[in-house]
């Protein structure tokens, strides 16, 4: 599949640090490409290198096979993007603040559409500065689509909303990529990632460690499953088994289920807690950079 | 309540004031810049009470030798060399008389009551009588002079809080970085910021002239047209000097500090409240540069003395106010950026 939207050799250097360290990957049409990592790993900047907010300080962006900065505001009309955190102008209501950005830009969506599409009926007349956290998330969803756009940016969307506002967050975002929109997310949630992205990067420390579809980077990197147990409960097995500690919780990787769980009935360990889960990303994160994503 | 929170919170927010160089620096040398500058404008066993004028050759000193009055504490006594010129300061409010040695007469304005106190003291300091005179025309209340003055006043804390304090805003919320995502060019934004403000300023203006003029009956003896356009270029003016401070700043309090250095000096010396007549020369040479003072002088010439377009005295504030238009406009959008980057 052609690239529509291409990061080649992508630098970022501030005084002080380089957040970005020669990033190279291609986003296909169409698909829902995931960039994950920890805070500060230069997810952000490298998207908003790719939306063209800001400069690189090395590298190109190309969308369409041409160069963002040589397409400038041609650029800037076909995209959409939602960002972290963004202030709307006060006093407006939802209704006024989509009409305005929708000046903004030749090519325009119905505005019933986007009232349609993110849910916003309830609250449309509304001042901006009353939503709540998924209110005000789905008008910037909104505001993000006005122009129609080809790639649509979210960094970290969902952050701050409760699990049902993310829930719902999910599905909206769903049913953009089923009209054959092109989303490019930032998350550090890895559930988010696993449940919308087609295409995953895991950047630390500046560097694209990894990349893939979400199922081809777990297969290519696990072959095993996690066996949980409260630490109470796996100390009775001392060391027949070789479980690491995380917090409350005692994990075993292995391949033999089976045989770990005769090894547990036989020291007697108690299972009414016993949980078994296959790898997740957050599992393979770990593996790779040996952080945990949410610390 | 908790102590401990508010504690903590004062901790915090005093460390974010003291880590902000920027805003501490100008927090600072604000008020240093203004005390040093009050300092040196009323330097001296202290500010004189009342101005007078007084014609007399350059031989003629200005003292108890040329004539008694001339000694009187708290008055300050400056060297004017064109009699019409003291008579319409006199008739204006700008100075509170004028006295004419070698003619042996002084100008006053009956509805001053600063000018029928230094009457009194003229009669009872002796010396060589003086004969009284009453300034020409009808005289102008003090409301006439001052009102100019109010509404600029008013017009220049709205052009430059609402352009430059906004812009900041704007800035450090993410508005401006929401914005820079869109086809929206810099330019673009600039003129809508410009424009809005501007039209915004010229109808309250405009409002609050006509309800104070309801029942104060302003005296407006020029072309009303010709004050609204000096208006406009003037507000235009202010509000392209916010934006020019806006153009980078992220700190609104560094931009607080800026607007408040600027905004001060005008109301003090740009001639709001009283005339800078009598005032050092470097006070009259710094009051000139700001946007303010132009403006006024317009704007009373126009209203006190039906001074048309085509008048210097219309004409040449008018023009530096363009000219700064002009400079602060292309140094502001030259200098704009959406983010610090």
């Amino acid at each position: 599949m052609a690239a529509l939207l291409e990061a080649r050799e992508l630098v970022k250097q501030y005084p002080k640090v380089r957040a970005v360290d020669g990033v190279s990957f291609e986003v296909p049409a169409g698909i829902c490409f995931g960039l994950l990592g920890p805070n500060g790993a230069g997810k952000s900047t490298t998207v908003e290198m790719l939306e063209g907010v800001v400069a690189a300080s090395g590298g190109e962006v190309r969308f369409r096979g041409e160069s963002i900065a040589a397409r400038g505001s041609r650029y800037r009309e076909r995209i959409g993007i939602q960002f972290q955190a963004t202030a709307l102008q006060d006093f407006l209501t939802v209704r006024e603040n989509l009409r305005f950005f929708q000046a903004l830009y030749p090519t325009k969506r119905r505005i019933e559409e986007l009232i349609a599409v993110c849910r916003l009926e309830e609250f449309l007349d509304r001042d901006t500065q009353k939503l709540s956290g998924g209110q005000r998330q789905r008008v910037l969803l909104a505001i993000a689509l006005v122009n129609d756009p080809e790639v649509i940016f979210l960094d970290e969307p969902t952050t701050g909303l409760d699990p049902q506002a993310r829930r719902n967050f999910w599905e909206l975002v769903r049913s953009i990529k089923a009209e054959g929109k092109t989303l490019v997310l930032t998350t550090h949630y890895m559930e988010e990632a696993y449940e919308l992205c087609d295409d995953i990067g895991i950047m630390d420390r500046g560097r694209m460690i990894a990349r893939g579809s979400p199922q081809r980077l777990l297969a290519e990197h696990f072959d095993d499953s996690v066996l949980e147990l409260p630490v109470v409960d796996a100390m009775r097995v001392g060391d027949r088994l070789p479980f690491v500690i995380r917090g409350e919780m005692a994990e075993l990787s292995t391949r033999d289920i089976a045989g770990a769980l005769q090894v547990l009935q036989k020291a007697e360990a108690p299972l009414s807690r016993l949980r078994i889960r296959p790898r997740t990303l957050e599992d393979l994160f770990l593996e790779l950079t040996g952080k945990d994503l949410r610390a | 309540m908790k102590l401990s929170h508010i504690l903590a919170m004062t901790w915090a927010r005093s460390l974010e004031f003291l880590r902000d160089r920027s805003a501490l620096g100008w927090n600072l040398a604000l008020p240093l810049l203004m005390v040093a500058g009050f300092a040196w404008i009323f330097s001296g066993p202290g500010k004189p009470l009342f101005t007078v004028a007084v014609i007399a050759p350059e031989t003629t000193p200005l003292s108890a030798e040329s004539h008694p009055f001339l000694a009187t504490p708290a008055v300050r006594f400056y060297r004017e060399a064109d009699l019409a010129k003291a008579q319409a300061k006199v008739q204006r409010h700008r100075i509170d008389l004028a006295i004419d040695l070698p003619a042996r007469r002084y100008w006053i304005n009956p509805q001053s009551q600063h000018g029928q106190l230094l009457e009194q003291l003229l009669h009872g300091v002796g010396g060589a009588p003086l004969q009284r005179q009453e300034v020409a025309g009808a005289s102008i209340r003090y409301v006439d002079w001052a009102a100019p003055g109010m509404l600029g006043m008013n017009l220049m804390f709205s052009c430059l809080f609402g352009t430059g304090y906004v812009i900041v805003r704007y800035r450090k919320s993410g508005y401006l970085k929401r914005l820079k995502a869109t086809p929206l060019s810099a330019a673009e934004f600039i003129v809508a910021q410009l424009l809005s403000r501007l039209l915004l300023v010229l109808a309250v203006t405009v409002a609050v002239y006509l309800g104070c003029d309801a029942f104060l009956h302003f005296r407006m003896d020029g072309n009303p047209w010709t004050l609204l356009l000096v208006t406009a270029v003037g507000a235009y003016s202010m509000i392209a000097l916010g934006l020019l401070v806006a153009a980078r700043v992220t700190s609104e309090e560094l931009a607080g500090g800026l607007l408040n250095m600027l905004s001060w000096p005008m109301m003090v010396l740009s001639g709001v409240f009283f005339a800078t007549d009598g005032a050092p020369r470097a006070v009259q040479w710094v009051a000139q540069w700001l946007p303010l003072t132009p403006m006024l002088e317009a704007a009373r010439a126009i209203m006190l003395d039906g001074a048309g377009l085509a008048d210097a005295a219309v004409l040449q504030p008018l023009l530096l106010l363009a000219t700064m238009s002009l400079l602060f406009t292309l140094l502001g959008a030259f200098g704009f950026k959406w983010t610090q980057d």
